[in-house]
């Protein structure tokens, strides 16, 4: 079955149909996101909303995924109802293994159900079952109730959203097994709009045979080495992304209060050692990834008098503690836990309410918005008005919240506060004030994510010209492409380069040259660009809040001109990309 | 004396699957880890610890005993040895385990040959291949 023509399992909704299609054609997409931006393509309604019944959702896997170690994503893409444009999101945990062994590469997922309903996937097809009873669940309470029905342990995934997705709170996510997320850009409302509670996955084959295995063994054998002899173990692995907290603080790249300050004097105290040392419960590892990244902390709290306590774990990575900590000054590991709860449970996406809660601090503290209106007083470093204020983005009883729902850039468009509403292109920015390359990395990645081009990691190279970044920025983005479309997590990037990738792809009969695969991620690369034009994103016209430019960062104070510099070039250096006449382009080599 | 397999420490596992899958790999020639002798489950959810699903070694394994057609025999050092060639796929033997450790696949069981590959790829020592540790507890 691997390295066939993809499998896509064609959902429609309102008349509760599934096919599956044998497309030979997409057989040069690879996977993952050069597949997903097919079916995409073809299916994306330009006119309609991001929330019409039409849209498409697809959740796409490589020919890679759960066949070789850290392989493990899935990759989602649906047009955002945050920014309007593309939305892609991956994830990963038991996801990508559940599809491969359900026999899919793909799940297309269209239409919009009559009554709220859940769907079970697996080898012989679907099952589209009532879900009536379960809508205005938890996301914990719906992902028990699902797997008790449906069984399949250690071998099954579990999506689910929370009420925050069944309101169409347009940064809402979609759970994947209580660990992961399809995070940013409002996958959770797209769910919601289609009245889909949740999807169960079931891996249910057990027939698999391997065509070389001789050959198989040996490359996967030289991956797994790979990966559990390099520092990659010790860096997700020991402290997880939670290390980045302390380092960026030191760094002056740890948002703080909005963007206030770039350094938080509470940095010890949520730090990814603080974490480890008091709260780290233990780790788990997505299905195929022997590094185990995923930190759960023990959150015991109490409450009432006798010695009552409930307890719950939770999953800590740098861009929380940022969202839910710094950035809204909670120097309180309990108290960044307790946000972490209500933001799980209610199926929100982190970065964007964190985001969308800071602006609303400083926008009832400059008088924009009113106390009354919201019910509850924020100011930063006070737990209890940021779990009131998530309840109410839920439940969207008063203007306030109606429109913070909407996003932090929606709120700022109605109510002002433009210059501190920490949005790039209309997606809430991550935990980096690093430099110029992050903030444009942000703006012009496809997905207006840190993860499109990791702009903050350029911004820590010494001595880039503005020039290089542009190109480095573009590299990236390309050369990224072809490692989310085989579903290869990002952490495991430098494990597996060009050529262990060409030799895992020949393991399991998949010829691909190196060329090749550079030329998919070109092509990938500007198959998204042309999807964001017609969807309405014009780079150029982004604009970049002057909180960036007010604050000091780890390359000190930056201009907003060298902000636009930057941009200007990048747009400059896509179409030359695009033209085939960009200079010095790495493509070039043979 | 011949080793067997062991779970260690079932607290330890983080649910990487490495274990399935190498037992599929190297055993079975199979990708999927439901075609492995070794099975790792949640127990209510990933917010619960992992069960760890392995043959135990038995001395007088229950399996054998069950085994209508002597397709299984005791292996030496414990556990038991599959004859495909007998085996008509009743399942007793599946039925006859008490900690679940057999499953059926392709219309056999999959029995541990205690060959100790899932526990070379166990990147957190949940599993070993060592002594017989069992025989106090099941003989």
């Amino acid at each position: 079955m691997l390295g066939g023509s993809p499998r896509i399992l064609e959902i429609n909704l309102t008349t509760e149909e599934a096919e599956v299609h044998e497309r030979d054609d997409l057989k040069g997409s690879l996977g993952g996101t050069g597949l997903a931006t097919a079916l995409f393509a073809a299916g994306v309604q330009y006119e309609q909303d991001a929330l019409s019944s039409v849209q498409p959702i697809v959740i796409a896997i490589g020919p890679l995924t759960g066949i070789f170690p850290v392989i493990t994503k899935a990759v989602s893409m649906f047009r955002s109802p945050l920014t309007g444009g593309l939305g892609e999101s991956h994830a990963g945990m038991r996801l990508g293994m559940a599809l491969r062994f359900a026999g899919y590469d793909a799940v297309l997922i269209k239409g919009r159900a009559r009554r709220p309903v859940y769907l079970v996937i697996n080898s012989r097809g679907i099952k589209v079952k009532p879900a009536g009873p379960l809508w205005g669940m938890s996301v914990e309470e719906t992902g028990r109730i699902l797997r008790e029905i449906e069984g399949c342990e250690g071998h099954r995934s579990c999506l689910r959203i929370g009420p925050a997705g069944e309101r169409l709170v347009r940064f809402a996510g979609v759970n994947v097994d209580t660990y992961r997320h399809f995070g940013r850009l409002g996958l959770g409302a797209v769910f919601g709009s289609k009245q889909l509670k949740g999807i169960v996955v079931q891996g249910d084959l057990t027939d698999f045979p391997i065509e070389f295995p001789r050959e198989y063994r040996k490359v996967y054998g030289e991956a797994y080495r790979k990966v559990t002899g390099t520092e990659v173990m010790e860096k997700y692995h020991g402290l997880g992304t939670a290390g980045n907290v302390l380092a960026l603080n030191e760094l002056r790249a740890l948002p703080t209060r909005n963007l206030q300050s770039s350094r938080f004097e509470g940095a010890a105290e949520i730090s990814g050692e603080a974490f480890a040392k008091h709260s780290l419960l233990r780790k788990l590892a997505c299905a195929g990834c022997p590094v185990g990244c995923i930190h759960l902390a023990l959150h015991r709290r109490g409450f009432g008098a006798g010695h009552e306590y409930e307890f719950s774990q939770l999953a800590y990575d740098h861009e929380l503690i940022y969202a839910l900590g710094s950035l809204l000054g909670l120097a309180s590991r309990q108290d960044i836990l307790s946000l972490i709860q209500a933001v799980e449970q209610a199926g929100l996406d982190a970065i964007s309410t964190g985001v969308a809660l800071a602006w609303a601090t400083e926008a009832l503290a400059s008088g924009l918005i009113a106390e009354a209106e919201l019910g509850c007083r924020l100011e930063f470093g006070d737990l209890g008005g940021y779990l009131a204020a998530v309840e109410g983005i839920v439940r969207q009883e008063s203007e306030p919240y109606q429109v913070l729902a909407q996003g932090t850039a929606a709120a700022a468009a109605r109510y002002g506060g433009e210059g501190f509403a920490m949005v790039l292109a209309g997606n809430e920015a991550a935990g980096y004030h690093t430099g110029y390359a992050n903030i444009v990395g942000q703006a012009v990645g496809a997905r207006h994510s840190h993860l499109d081009n990791a702009g903050y990691s350029l911004d820590q190279e010494q001595g880039l010209s503005l020039d290089q970044l542009a190109s480095k920025l573009l590299q990236e983005e390309v050369e990224r492409s072809v490692l989310t479309s085989l579903c290869i997590c990002l952490f495991a990037r430098k494990v597996y380069d060009f050529d262990l990738v060409q030799r895992a792809l020949g393991a399991v009969g998949l010829n691909w040259g190196q060329r090749e695969l550079y030329d998919l991620g070109r092509d990938i690369f500007l198959a998204k660009r042309d999807i964001q034009g017609r969807l309405g994103f014009k780079p150029e016209r982004v604009q970049f809040p002057r909180r960036f430019f007010e604050t000091p960062s780890l390359n000190g104070m930056l201009e907003p001109w060298q902000a636009e510099r930057l941009l200007g070039e990048y747009l400059t250096k896509v179409e030359q990309f695009r033209e085939g006449t960009l200079p010095g382009d790495w493509f070039s080599a043979p | 004396m011949k080793k067997v397999l062991s779970v260690k420490d079932s607290n330890r596992c983080i649910g990487c699957c490495s274990c399935m899958l190498a037992c599929a790999r190297v055993v079975y020639a199979s990708y999927s880890p439901r075609h492995s002798a070794i099975q790792v489950a949640t127990q209510g959810g990933l917010q619960g610890k992992f069960a760890v699903y392995a043959c135990r070694g038995c001395r007088e394994p229950l399996c054998v005993e069950q085994c209508p057609t002597g397709a299984l025999t005791e292996r030496e050092g414990g556990g038991a040895v599959l004859n495909e060639d007998e085996c008509r796929g009743c399942g007793r033997c599946v039925a006859a385990c008490p900690v679940q450790a057999l499953n059926m696949a392709g219309g056999y069981p999959l029995v541990c040959r205690h060959c100790g590959t899932c526990a070379s790829f166990c990147p957190h020592g949940v599993l070993e291949l060592g002594g017989h540790e069992v025989e106090e507890v099941l003989c």
